[in-house]
C-alpha cells in the first residue's frame, strides 16, 4: 500500500517538476530569441561595419555600383516623417484621449469611438498605403500646384501624414489609459473649489500625467520610426538627402523592403542588414524607456 | 472548454497542415490537375525570380506552359539584382536578369553560370502630358534631364526637338527605378555610352545613384508612378507602356535617326554577332533603323545544376522550360512587343543548353 | 465725512469686484464650453480617416467582389478577370501554421510570467517581450531571411509562418499574463489546498478560468498579423499558383495588394481593392469574434 502511494507521489512529483521546468525554459527560450536576432544582425553586418565604419551615419552618397553606402539620406528620412508624423497626430490623440478619458467615459458614444480607434488600429499598413497611393497623393499633388512646389504627390509631408493616422489609435490607447488613472481625489478636491472642467483637465490631468503622456508620444514615435509597408508605397523612393517636406525621399525601413531581396555583393546587403540593427537598437532603446517611464507611472 | 481538448484539437490540426504539405500541391484549378494528371509530373514546381523586364512575357508564358504540360512556373518579378542574388544564394531554380553578369560577378561564382537569352526588348522612355503628344529626344537632352540640368518641359532644347508641339511650362518629374534593375543597367549604359557626363557622374549599373527624381518599385511601378504623376518622364519596357496606352519617344540613334521603338527597330538592333558566352550589350547600335536602347534578356543557369537544384528530375524539367522559352514559346513575344528569338541564337542556346550537366552528367 | 466716503468707496469697490467675479467666470465657462468644443471636433477630425478609408474601399471592393473573384486564381499580366484564391487560401494556410507555432509557447510563456511575478527570469523575460513587441515588422523579415530561408535553400510558406508567429507572440502572451494576473489568489489556493497537484491546478483550475480573456487575445492576435506584409516580402514571397505546400513559396492577401497596387494595370488595382475589402472584412469579423467572446464568456469575481 505505501509503496504504491509513493510511486504516484513521486510520478506527480516528477509532473511537477517537469511542468516548472517547461515554463521556465520556454520564458528563456524567448530571452534567447532576442539576444539571437541582435547577433544576427550584428554578425551579418560586420562587413559593412568594417568597409564603412563611421562614414554610414554621416555620408549622404548611397551608391551600389561604387560600394560607397552612406546612410545619412534615410536617417533624416525616417526622422523627419516620424517626428512630423507625432506633431500631427498629438493633437489629435491627445484630444480623443481626453475625450474618451474624461468627457465620456461610458455609453454609446463611448463606445462608437472606442471601437473606431480600435478599428484604425487594425488596417493594415498596406492597406493604409494603397488608399494613400489613389486618395492622398492627388489631393497632396493639388496642394503642391498650389504651393507652386514640384507636383509629385508622394513624399515626406504624403507618407507622415497616413503614418500620423496609422500612429493616432496606438498613442490615443496609451494616453487615455494614463489619463483614467489619475486619482479621483484629486480631480473632486478640485471641482469643490469651483473650478472648471477645462481647468481640471488643464491645470490637474495634464499636468498629473506628463510623464505618462510622454510616454505614449515615445512610444508611438518608435512605432513610426519601423513602419515600413504604407511609407514604401507613398515615400517617392529616392536616395536623395530630402530638401523639404515636400521632397521625396526614402526611410530605413523603405529602402530594406525595396533593396534587401535583390542587393547583390556582401557589402550592399550587410549594409541593409547594419540599417535593420540600427532600426532594431533604436526602437528597442524607445521601447524600453517609453514602458520604464509607463511603469513607474502606474506605481505612482 | 476543456483545456486538453484545445491542445488536442491544435495538434490535429498540425498533424493535418504537415500531412497536406508533404502531400504537395493539390490544385483547385480544375484544369491544370487534370493536365497534371495526365502528364505525370505533377509535383514539379520550378522557382525563378528576377527581371520585371520580361514579366509580361513569362506571366503569359509560364501560364500556357502550366496548361500545356501542368508544371508550375512560379515567376517572381523582383529585379534582375534580385533575380542574380537569389541564385546566388541557391534559392531560386534559375535567374531572370536583363544584363549579363560582370566578369566579376563570374570569377566569384563557383560554379560557372550561363547565360541563355529568352527574349529581346526595347527600353521606351515615356511621360505624363496633357494629351500624350509623341515626342522626339536626342541623347544629349535625355542624359541632361537624368542629370537634373534639365528641369521644364517647355526648355527650349525639347522645344526645339518637337516644333510642332506647344509643351507646358511643367517641372519634369524625373522618374526611375528604386530597386535593382536591369532596365536601369540598359538604360544607363546607353546613357553612359552616349554621355561623357553621365559616363563620370554616375555610370551604369543595376542600382545607381541617382541625381535626380523619384524611384518606383519594379517596371511595374515606375509605369504606375509616370501614369499618377504629370509630368513625369520615365524609362520601362515597351510591354509596360503598350499594355498601360502610355507614349513612346522616338530617340536619335547613332546614325542620325529618329527610331521609335518596335518590333522591327529593336530586331534590326539586335542583329550582331554573337559572343560564345551570349553576353552582349545593343545599346547604341551601329544600325541605321536600329532603336539605340534595347537588349537581351537572359536566362541565368548554374552549367552543373546539382549545385542549386536537389533531383536530376527536376534539373531536367529545368533544362527542358528554357528548350521550350526560346523555341515554342518565342510564339508569345510579338503579341506583347517583344522581338522574337533571331534564328542564330536560338541555334547557339541550344548547343550551350547541351554543356549543361547534373552531377558532372550531361543531361540530354 | 471722511467715513462717508470711505463707506461709499468700499462699497463701489465690492460692485466693482462682484462684477469682475460675474465677469471672470463667465469667461472661464466660455473658455470650458469652448475648450469641449475643441476636444469634441479634434475626436470628430480623428475618426474621418476610418470612415473615408473604409468607405472607398467598400466603394471600390464592392465591384471586385465575387464568386469568381474568390475562387479564380490571378490571369497572366494585362488580361483582365482573374481572382485571388491562391492568395486567400496561402493567407490561411500562413496563419494556421504561425498559430500552431506561436499560441502554445505564448500561453505557456503567459502562464509563466503570471505565476513568477517577481523572479529575475521573468524580469527579463517581460523586458524580451517588450522588446520584441517594438521591432519593426521589416527587421523581423531580415531575420528570418537569414534564420529559415538561407538554410531551408529557398522562400516558402513556412518561413513566413515563422515571421509571423514571432509578431505574434507578444500579444498572446501579454493577453495570457494580464488574465491570469487578474484571477484571485484564493481560486488557486483552494484548489492546492485540497491537494490538487500545482501543474493541475494551473492546467484545469486556473488557465479554463481565464480562457476567455486568452481566446481573446489569440483573436486579436491574428486580427493584428493578417495584414503584415513586410516580413513576407523575403519569405513567403509570392506563387501565382495555388500552393498548400508549406516548404515552397506562397501567395498572401497582404503581398498581392502590395504588387498589384504599385502596378500600372487597371484590373489589377481592382483585383487588389477586391483583396483589400476580404481584408478588411476578416479583421472586422475577428474583432466582432473577440468581443462576442469577451462579454459571453466573461468569468467575473
Amino acid at each position: 500500500m505505501i509503496p504504491a502511494i509513493s510511486y504516484k507521489a513521486k510520478r506527480i512529483n516528477f509532473k511537477e517538476k517537469a511542468f516548472k521546468k517547461t515554463l521556465a525554459l520556454s520564458a528563456i527560450i524567448v530571452v534567447v530569441i532576442l539576444i539571437a536576432i541582435f547577433l544576427t544582425l550584428l554578425i551579418n553586418s560586420f562587413p559593412s561595419l568594417k568597409a564603412i565604419g563611421f562614414k554610414f551615419f554621416y555620408q549622404t552618397t548611397w551608391d551600389p555600383v561604387s560600394d560607397r553606402y552612406g546612410a545619412l539620406p534615410f536617417l533624416v528620412g525616417t526622422l523627419l516623417t516620424s517626428f512630423l508624423a507625432l506633431v500631427i497626430s498629438t493633437p489629435f490623440s491627445i484630444a480623443v484621449a481626453i475625450f474618451l478619458g474624461e468627457y465620456y467615459k461610458k455609453g454609446p458614444v463611448a463606445e462608437i469611438f472606442k471601437n473606431i480607434v480600435d478599428l484604425l488600429a487594425g488596417i493594415p499598413s498596406v492597406i493604409y498605403g494603397f488608399w494613400g497611393l489613389f486618395v492622398l497623393v492627388p489631393l497632396v499633388r493639388e496642394l503642391e500646384m498650389k504651393l507652386h512646389v514640384p507636383p509629385y504627390g508622394v513624399g515626406i509631408f504624403t507618407s507622415s501624414v497616413i503614418l500620423a493616422i496609422m500612429i493616432l489609435p496606438f498613442s490615443v490607447t496609451l494616453s487615455r489609459q494614463v489619463i483614467s488613472m489619475v486619482p479621483s481625489h484629486l480631480k473632486e478636491a478640485a471641482y469643490s473649489l469651483g473650478a472648471t472642467r477645462h481647468e481640471v483637465i488643464t491645470k490637474i490631468i495634464i499636468p498629473y500625467t506628463k510623464s505618462g503622456l510622454f510616454a505614449g508620444l515615445l512610444l508611438a514615435l518608435g512605432r513610426a520610426l519601423g513602419e515600413t509597408m504604407a511609407v514604401t508605397m507613398l515615400i517617392g523612393n529616392t536616395h536623395d538627402l530630402p530638401t523639404g517636406i515636400f521632397s521625396p525621399g526614402n526611410t530605413m525601413a523603405s529602402v530594406i523592403a525595396n533593396e534587401f531581396t535583390e542587393a547583390t555583393g556582401r557589402i550592399y546587403t550587410s549594409a541593409l542588414i547594419e540599417m535593420g540593427l540600427f532600426l532594431f537598437v533604436v526602437a528597442t532603446i524607445i521601447n524600453i524607456i517609453g514602458k520604464q517611464i509607463i511603469k513607474r507611472f502606474t506605481l505612482e | 472548454m476543456n483545456f486538453k481538448k484545445i491542445i488536442l484539437s491544435l495538434l490535429v490540426i498540425s498533424v493535418a497542415i504537415t500531412f497536406t504539405s508533404c502531400g504537395g500541391n493539390d490544385s483547385s484549378n480544375s484544369k491544370s490537375a487534370t493536365d497534371s494528371t495526365a502528364t505525370g509530373s505533377s509535383n514539379t514546381q520550378i522557382l525563378s525570380a528576377g527581371s520585371t523586364f520580361v514579366y509580361p512575357l513569362f506571366s503569359k508564358m509560364f501560364s500556357a506552359y502550366n496548361q500545356k504540360t501542368g508544371v508550375q512556373v512560379n515567376y517572381q518579378s523582383i529585379g534582375s539584382g534580385g533575380g542574380i542574388k537569389q541564385l546566388q544564394n541557391k534559392i531560386v531554380d534559375f535567374g531572370a536578369s536583363d544584363n549579363p553578369l560582370s566578369d566579376d560577378q563570374l570569377a566569384q561564382s563557383p560554379v560557372p553560370i550561363i547565360h541563355i537569352p529568352d527574349c529581346l526588348g526595347a527600353v521606351n522612355i515615356t511621360y505624363n502630358l496633357p494629351d500624350n503628344p509623341s515626342l522626339k529626344f536626342t541623347p544629349d537632352v535625355l542624359a541632361d534631364i537624368y542629370l537634373g540640368k534639365l528641369t521644364k518641359w517647355n526648355d527650349p532644347r525639347i522645344q526645339s526637338l518637337n516644333p510642332g508641339v506647344k509643351l507646358p511650362d511643367l517641372q519634369i518629374s524625373v522618374i526611375h527605378r528604386s530597386d535593382g534593375s536591369g532596365t536601369t543597367f540598359i538604360f544607363s549604359d546607353y546613357l553612359s555610352k552616349v554621355s561623357p557626363d553621365w559616363q563620370s557622374k554616375v555610370g551604369k549599373g543595376q542600382s545607381l545613384n541617382w541625381p535626380v527624381g523619384l524611384g518606383g518599385k519594379g517596371n511595374e511601378g515606375v509605369s504606375g508612378l509616370i501614369k499618377q504623376t504629370p509630368g513625369a518622364l520615365g524609362y520601362v519596357e515597351l510591354a509596360y507602356a503598350i499594355q498601360n496606352k502610355m507614349p513612346v519617344a522616338s530617340l536619335k540613334n547613332k546614325s542620325g535617326n529618329f527610331v521609335a521603338p518596335s518590333l522591327a527597330s529593336t530586331s534590326a538592333a539586335a542583329n550582331v554577332e554573337m559572343p560564345a558566352d551570349m553576353r552582349v550589350s545593343l545599346t547604341n547600335t551601329d544600325a541605321a533603323d536600329g532603336y539605340p536602347i534595347c537588349s537581351f534578356s537572359y536566362i541565368l543557369l548554374y552549367k552543373d545544376l546539382s549545385y542549386n537544384i536537389k533531383s536530376e528530375e527536376k534539373a531536367k524539367a529545368v533544362v527542358d522550360l528554357v528548350k521550350w522559352i526560346i523555341q515554342d514559346g518565342q510564339q508569345y513575344s510579338e503579341a506583347l512587343e517583344y522581338a522574337k528569338l533571331p534564328e542564330s541564337v536560338v541555334t547557339k542556346s541550344l548547343d550551350i543548353l547541351k554543356g549543361v550537366t547534373y552531377n558532372g552528367k550531361a543531361l540530354q | 465725512m471722511e467715513m462717508v466716503l470711505e463707506a461709499e468707496l468700499e462699497k463701489k469697490k465690492k460692485l466693482s469686484q462682484s462684477r469682475l467675479a460675474d465677469k471672470h467666470i463667465g469667461r472661464r465657462n466660455k473658455k470650458n464650453i469652448f475648450f469641449k468644443g475643441l476636444i469634441v471636433v479634434a475626436t470628430v477630425i480623428s475618426t474621418l480617416p476610418l470612415l473615408f478609408i473604409l468607405f472607398y474601399i467598400f466603394k471600390q471592393g464592392v465591384g471586385a467582389l465575387n464568386w469568381h473573384f474568390l475562387t479564380h486564381l490571378p490571369n497572366p499580366v494585362g488580361e483582365p478577370g482573374g481572382g485571388v484564391s491562391n492568395a486567400l487560401v496561402g493567407s490561411i494556410m500562413i496563419l494556421l501554421v504561425s498559430c500552431v507555432i506561436a499560441i502554445p509557447i505564448g500561453i505557456i510563456i503567459g502562464i509563466y510570467l503570471s505565476e513568477e511575478k517577481r523572479s529575475r527570469l521573468g524580469y527579463y523575460c517581460r523586458l524580451a517581450v517588450d522588446v520584441l513587441q517594438g521591432i519593426p515588422s521589416i527587421v523581423i523579415g531580415i531575420i528570418i531571411y537569414e534564420w529559415v530561408v538561407r538554410p531551408m535553400g529557398g522562400f516558402s510558406a513556412l518561413s513566413g509562418s515563422v515571421a509571423l508567429s514571432l509578431m505574434m507572440l507578444p500579444s498572446i502572451v501579454k493577453a495570457t499574463e494580464e488574465t491570469l494576473k487578474l484571477l484571485p489568489e484564493s481560486l488557486k489556493e483552494a484548489s492546492l489546498a485540497l491537494g490538487v497537484p500545482y501543474y493541475k491546478t494551473i492546467m484545469k483550475v486556473i488557465v479554463p478560468t481565464g480562457l476567455s480573456g486568452i481566446f481573446t487575445g489569440v483573436i486579436l492576435s491574428i486580427a493584428r498579423v493578417i495584414g503584415e506584409t513586410a516580413p513576407l516580402l523575403f519569405t513567403a514571397f509570392g506563387n501565382p499558383f495555388m500552393s498548400t505546400n508549406i516548404l515552397k513559396p506562397m501567395s498572401s492577401l497582404p503581398l498581392i495588394i502590395f504588387n498589384y497596387a504599385t502596378s500600372p494595370y487597371n484590373d489589377w488595382h481592382q483585383l487588389a481593392w477586391g483583396a483589400s475589402m476580404v481584408l478588411i472584412l476578416m479583421i472586422l469579423i475577428l474583432n466582432i469574434i473577440s468581443k462576442i467572446v469577451q462579454r459571453k464568456w466573461k468569468v467575473q469575481f
